[in-house]
């Protein structure tokens, strides 16, 4: 066994820095590192470039290191939820692209599984396929997309193990095992870390392979975007 | 009598059929889950992860970690299942899925659809629609026929920015269904009480009236 745990998220975000790209799983809220991003709000890392789904919230998830002004650019399929994103965007602060959520997820994909591009569908005839290399498939117009490149990938898994196994829950697995392996160095946040041989190896949704680091988080807030529930 | 939001979704949960997938949209289409047929058996599939997605949960029973791509929280049905976002778009582009169900803010008559930014007002950025409308084989667009100030939103062309290219083939509409085809709006059914002539005025694209058009049913 290859022993990939590091003791805490201080550890677990060791060489990251001003200027780099990095990958951040999660779908609005659900399944975001938190314990990383508080890490990147306190070492007050600068410039960097995002590449997630969504940008959180004003005051939660990747909203905090907006507030801050840290990030220089994002790459996001949806950003409706936070305000201040909107003014960053529309007033220049920030450099934004918007890419369609599938091309996103594949790019992330691509990017962990050597494939350094693709064609999709998704976009074609539209202002995402500006300045993209098209091509026809079985009559069908597809634009080239790239596989991201990322210095890191910050992951949040339910469960782990020492071996860097990890299993996800519910929604919250979205965008975050696609990310797994994708950058240079990929970090895994667990609620859970357990010794090896605990997991059941028919059950691990993405092999140790994929993950460097691995720690278990100090705390999760699992805050809910928009709560919706019936009268019983 | 205009439909209301609920009446669209009514009218569309009847071209939900035994066994299909369905993917629904944020807005009106969310709300067709509510009308669909308990005698038939379908799947809703969220683009974050889930097929079988369920009603919203009991108060106090809401998880985190079980939301749909409105990030409303859900429940899973018996059957569910959870992906991660790579495997919910190749079943997306891979046409597992068979209805697709969105709202617009335009849609023109060749079914060019618009409805993820209005440049310099609204960039919410696009979602998942660009990949439901490029790849899905059956898409209906719930939409209002007319924007507030009263200009038609079936148009000659879209003026908003594309989400896809000539894939819209059936429209539910505040006013009327219609379907598109050969570069053409084709009215197939009247909102009750709404008159032919209603639709055609609130209607700027060219749309072919082919003999006596029905009242809806429901």
């Amino acid at each position: 066994m290859i022993n990939k745990t590091v003791a805490n998220v201080r550890e677990a975000c060791e060489g990251i820095e001003d200027g780099m790209t990095f990958m951040l799983g999660g779908f609005g809220l659900c399944g975001i590192p938190e314990n990383i991003i508080n890490e990147l709000v306190r070492r007050n890392i600068q410039n960097v470039t995002c590449i997630s789904n969504n940008a959180g919230v004003d005051d939660f998830g990747l909203g905090l290191l907006l507030k801050k002004h840290q990030i220089k650019k994002m790459i996001s399929s949806y950003v409706g939820e936070n305000a201040e994103f909107e003014r960053q965007m529309l007033s220049g602060e920030m450099e934004v692209e918007l890419v369609p959520q599938g091309t996103l997820a594949q790019r992330c994909e691509a990017a962990r599984t050597g494939i350094p591009a693709f064609y999709t569908p998704a976009g074609y005839g539209t202002e995402v396929a500006e300045g993209k290399e098209t091509r026809e498939f079985g009559g069908k117009m597809h634009i080239m997309e790239k596989a991201f490149e990322a210095d890191f990938s910050f992951v949040k898994a339910w469960k782990g193990d020492e071996a860097g196994n990890l299993i996800f829950k519910g929604t919250a697995r979205n965008f975050n095992p696609a990310m797994c392996g994708a950058g240079k160095i990929t970090v895994a946040e667990v609620e859970e870390l357990v010794p090896a041989g605990e997991l059941d190896p028919n059950q691990v949704h993405i092999p140790g392979i994929f993950v460097q680091r691995i720690f278990q988080g100090e705390k999760y807030e699992k805050r809910i975007e928009q709560l919706t529930v019936r009268k019983k | 009598m205009a439909l209301s939001k609920e009446q669209i979704a009514q009218r569309i949960a009847k071209e939900v059929k035994d066994g299909y997938y369905v993917n629904l949209g944020i807005g009106i289409p969310t709300l067709v889950a509510n009308f669909v047929r308990d005698d038939i058996d379908v799947e809703f599939q969220s683009e974050n992860g889930i097929l079988g997605m369920g009603p919203f949960p009991f108060e106090g029973e809401e998880d985190p970690d079980l939301i749909n791509a409105g990030k409303q929280t859900i429940t899973a049905l018996p059957g569910a299942s959870f992906f991660d976002s790579a495997m919910s778009f190749g079943m997306i582009r891979g046409q597992h899925v068979d209805l697709t169900i969105l709202g617009a803010m335009e849609v023109s008559q060749n079914g060019d659809i618009a409805n993820w930014k209005i440049p310099g007002k609204m960039v919410k950025g696009m979602g998942g629609a660009m990949d439901l409308v490029a790849s899905a084989e059956n898409i209906i667009v719930a939409m209002m026929h007319t924007n507030r100030a009263g200009e038609s939103k079936l148009l000659k062309q879209c003026s908003l920015p594309l989400t896809g290219v000539a894939c819209v083939k059936k429209i539910v509409s505040n006013l009327a269904v219609i379907e598109i085809r050969d570069g053409k709006f084709h009215l197939l059914e009247r909102a009750p009480g709404v008159s032919v002539e209603e639709i055609q005025k609130a209607t700027e694209g060219e749309m072919v009236v082919d003999g006596e058009i029905p009242e809806m049913k429901f």
